[in-house]
């Protein structure tokens, strides 16, 4: 999960200081975000991939702020 | 006026806020604990501060998928009426309740002080006891106050009156002096459409006995107890 664009994100901006300042002045914009590992007990992709969206909007993210994506592993 | 007020673990204002509506009432609100899904038939529900399971995920996310809140969902569409301060606030918001969010303050920094707010409208059963434009002053305590909607929705919250308070400065100013946490177009609390959902990151639980610095937020309990008696 990561905030959407045009989202103010004060974390980001803060990390995104303390780096330029320990000397990494390449660092321009930093997106913070959230990242959630799950064990399914299902084997078909699509299947699997249509809970996890339903997942990512009930509960696991917010989308007024937050855009998400899923990876399925394994 | 019959209220509950919820209780999650991690609630912490339950009490202030059964206290100041018992102050007004003279009668202790029913608890009610979120694993509950059933509860009386009450006049008003009160979703309090605190910080619900920890404040895991983000702020009222979980709380907002509890048993209690399916029900309060429901109630809330029949029209009872619901208060959400602080992380009820942000309970309410992720139950789907009020539009918008709260994030995370804009200095990054926990803010616990007194806050001066202008009453937008005394024309809500939450309000009716304030005059418009009227400037109050209670306390805030909390990291993710920062309100945030897109365009479309504040531009919706502005047209149909939808702002409950907004942080001013003492003389009434809507500036950036008096916003304590960065929240869009100052605003400290928002209703719903029919104005029966009002949430507010305030604290006027916390200011209704002059002992505790000020009664301002007296007046919010008041009105309610004149619109639901």
């Amino acid at each position: 999960m990561t905030l959407k664009n045009g989202v103010l994100d004060p974390q980001g901006k803060a990390i995104g200081h303390s780096l330029n300042r320990l000397g990494f002045p390449e660092v321009g914009d930093v997106r913070q975000g959230k990242y959630i590992e799950l064990e399914l007990a299902e084997t078909d992709t699509a299947k699997a991939k249509a809970r996890l969206e339903d997942m990512c909007k009930k509960l696991l993210a917010n989308t007024v702020i937050e855009n998400y994506s899923i990876e399925l592993v394994g | 006026m019959k209220a509950a007020v919820l209780v999650f673990p991690g609630s912490n204002r339950e009490g202030d806020v059964a206290q100041a509506i018992e102050l007004v009432t003279g009668r202790r609100p029913t608890m009610v604990w979120h694993g509950d899904g059933d509860f009386e038939k009450v006049d008003l529900i009160v979703v309090p501060g605190g910080f619900s399971y920890g404040d895991y995920l983000r702020c009222g996310a979980m709380a907002a998928q509890s048993p209690v809140m399916a029900e309060v969902k429901k109630r809330a569409a029949q029209g009872v009426p619901v208060l959400g301060i602080c992380n009820g606030f942000q309970i309410v918001t992720e139950a789907g309740l009020l539009p918008g969010t709260l994030m995370r303050n804009s200095h990054l920094k926990f803010v616990c002080a007194d806050v001066h707010l202008k009453v937008e409208t005394s024309q809500s059963l939450f309000t009716n006891r304030y005059q418009a434009g009227q400037v109050i002053k209670v306390p805030v305590a909390h990291a993710e106050g920062n309100y945030f909607a897109d365009a479309e929705t504040m531009k919706k919250l502005e047209d149909r009156g939808q702002i409950a308070f907004r942080y001013c400065s003492p003389e009434g100013a809507v500036d950036g002096s008096g916003n304590p946490n960065g929240s869009s177009s100052n605003i400290a609390g928002v209703f719903n459409e029919t104005k029966t959902v009002l949430g507010l990151m305030p604290h006027p639980e916390n200011a209704v006995e002059p002992m505790f610095g000020g009664t301002d937020g007296k007046g919010l309990f008041e009105g309610m107890v004149e619109a639901l008696s």
